[in-house]
């Protein structure tokens, strides 16, 4: 994976402009779904505990780190769609919803 | 760029995981597609993993798959089976969750990076570069920092640890040293080669320990707050882990949400008319001379109404507004609430919900609760919706709220929650609040409204009183 660090630094900065675009108009009803479900898209993080595990060669050290990594970011993925999902199950067939004021 | 090829199919995997999360978050903040939005970015994540799979040269397969069972089950049962009261914590718990990851994954990649400069036992040359620490080193300490003050947020929410603001002597320099330790660990860190790990450890030792002492002194009412900042800062970390691994999918994902949560942050804060600075540096319940001089409860006393009169009073009026508070959450009285309003209803009364924006514990979180007990969406009603509406009231039903109507928000320049947007339920002909005893609320201020000539309490257990208030007006 070769990106420049300038290429990053890019789209760190866009990203933050999307991220807070994005959810710019959202009502407050919908706050504590938004936070369960931001939360689980942090959970990326497994992504870089895989790639630890994954690339730890025979180092020991770092297969433990990856193994407690992949763990942890496996809680937080999974528990953070499930518990969001649980919030929203409650949110459909209202027919009408007042969020369009 | 020879080894382009290979890495074609999981980059494309996580540039359209990317593209995944910000349509999800864009669907997940309008209530009719929310639910798909959380799916679209559950996909998301399940291509980012796909693709990382893909990835040549990677192995310990049966380890990473391993460990994402042991991971995945506890996750599940967990999420699955925790009651909606308790959300708020269980998300916090989870966000510390994410926090450890990027902490280990940080300190991961450091010693990697120690192992690339050591050969065969010799010491080759050390570039004390900036460059590829500083995202290491922050990473370490977002991580940290979200990880113990998670954990921290979930102990208070839980009642594993006392949801009173804990504060001892020199709690700023205390906070202010272990800042000024973290700087010097990393220097320390990065100059001197031969010690790099030591001074790593201690950094994210100090880390560790800053996110306990930032958090402790925090009282239960600005959790959800606490909790909104720890959740950017754990996507933060994210996306400087993904700086260190340099993988787009991590920084994209992780700034998405560090930059969402921060704006969530200050939503949730502009609701409680309080500054961040405030909320995390500030002294939220230690204003005892203001407390005590609000509402200047004083001589007067609080008048205590039977079931019986106060289902009388709610029974022949034209309008009753229900004031839901964390109380009701907490006796899970939401369904026996609901129960109530359809019995007014088919007495032709009026029933409306006035949900404070920082009703419950998390903003929205009160909403999650009555939608639970089927309470129709037309009812539930924002501050500034039904607040004009509570001079035409008969009577207003306080369940377990306290400081979300307090008067001294209004009127007390003293108090603590001066200028709070409250819910105006002092303004309503008749007031009934249910309430469990005679203490102040979550915040620990004394409230006028309890004393207010208008007001009737009825003192029990949420679920108790509304069980006796339903059986009252069904006699009717």
């Amino acid at each position: 994976m070769t990106i420049g660090a300038l290429a990053m630094i890019y789209i760190f900065i866009l990203a933050i402009f999307t991220g807070v675009e994005v959810i710019s108009r959202v009502p407050t009803v919908l706050h504590t779904p938004l936070m369960s479900g931001a939360n689980a898209i942090h959970g990326i993080v497994l992504v870089g505990g895989i790639i630890l595990l994954g690339t730890a060669g025979d180092n020991a050290v770092l297969i433990g780190l990856g193994v407690v990594a992949v763990i942890l970011g496996t809680l937080n993925v999974v528990g953070g769609f499930v518990v969001t999902d649980r919030m929203l199950e409650m949110f459909k067939a209202k027919p009408k919803d007042k969020s369009a004021k | 760029m020879s080894d382009a090829n290979p890495l074609l199919l999981p980059e494309a995997c996580y540039l359209v995981a990317s593209l995944l999360f910000i349509f999800g978050l864009k669907r997940l903040s309008s209530p009719r597609t929310a639910r798909s939005g959380n799916m679209v970015a559950a996909v998301g994540m399940s291509l980012a993993l796909l693709g990382t799979f893909l990835i040549p040269g990677m192995g310990h397969f049966g380890w990473i798959l391993g460990a994402i069972v042991i991971g995945a089950i506890p996750g599940w049962l967990l999420a699955k089976r925790v009651k909606m009261t308790a959300m708020p914590q269980m998300v916090s718990l989870f966000n510390g969750m994410g926090g450890a990851c990027a902490l280990f994954i940080s300190l991961g990649e450091w010693i990697r990076w120690l192992s690339e400069t050591h050969f065969l036992g010799l010491q080759v040359e050390v570039v004390p570069g900036w460059g590829r620490a500083l995202p290491i080193l922050l990473g370490i300490i977002f991580g940290a920092v979200s990880f113990t003050g998670s954990i921290v947020a979930f102990g208070k929410l839980q009642g594993l640890i006392t949801e009173k603001p804990l504060r001892w002597p020199g709690q700023k320099i205390i906070n202010a040293a272990a800042l000024a330790g973290i700087v010097i660990a990393a220097c320390l860190g990065v100059q001197q080669s031969q010690m790099h790990l030591f001074w790593i450890v201690i950094l994210a030792v100090l880390a560790l320990a800053l996110g306990v002492l930032q958090a402790l002194p925090i009282g239960g009412a600005d959790m959800p707050v606490v909790i909104s900042v720890l959740n950017s800062c754990t996507g933060l970390a994210a996306a400087l882990t993904g700086f260190s691994m340099r993988n787009m999918s991590m920084i994209i994902a992780g700034t998405l949400v560090g930059a969402a949560g921060s704006l969530l942050t200050l939503l949730m804060c502009q609701a409680m008319n309080r500054s961040l600075a405030k909320v995390i540096f500030g002294s939220f319940g230690l204003a005892p001379q203001g407390a005590a001089a609000a509402g200047g409860a004083g001589d007067k006393s609080m008048r205590e109404v039977s079931a019986n009169e106060a289902a009388i009073m709610m029974g022949y009026a034209r309008k009753v507004i229900i004031v839901p508070g964390y109380g009701l959450a907490v006796a899970q009285g939401q369904h026996l609430v609901h129960e109530l309003e359809s019995l007014l209803e088919k007495r032709n009364v009026e029933v409306k919900y006035a949900i404070h924006p920082v009703a419950g514990r998390m903003p929205g979180h009160m909403n999650v609760l009555l939608a639970e007990a089927d309470v129709p969406y037309t009812k539930l009603l924002d501050m500034e919706e039904i607040n004009p509406e509570f001079d035409q009231a008969d009577a207003a039903l306080i369940i377990g709220a306290n400081d979300v109507v307090n008067p001294a928000a209004r009127l007390d320049a003293g108090s603590p929650i001066y200028g709070m947007p409250i819910l105006n339920a002092d303004r309503a002909k008749n007031i009934i609040v249910i309430k469990r005893g005679r203490g102040a609320g979550f915040a620990g201020i004394e409230n006028g409204l309890f004393f207010d000539p208008k007001t009737r309490m009825l003192f029990g257990d949420a679920k108790n009183a509304l069980q006796e208030l339903i059986t009252e007006v069904k006699a009717l």
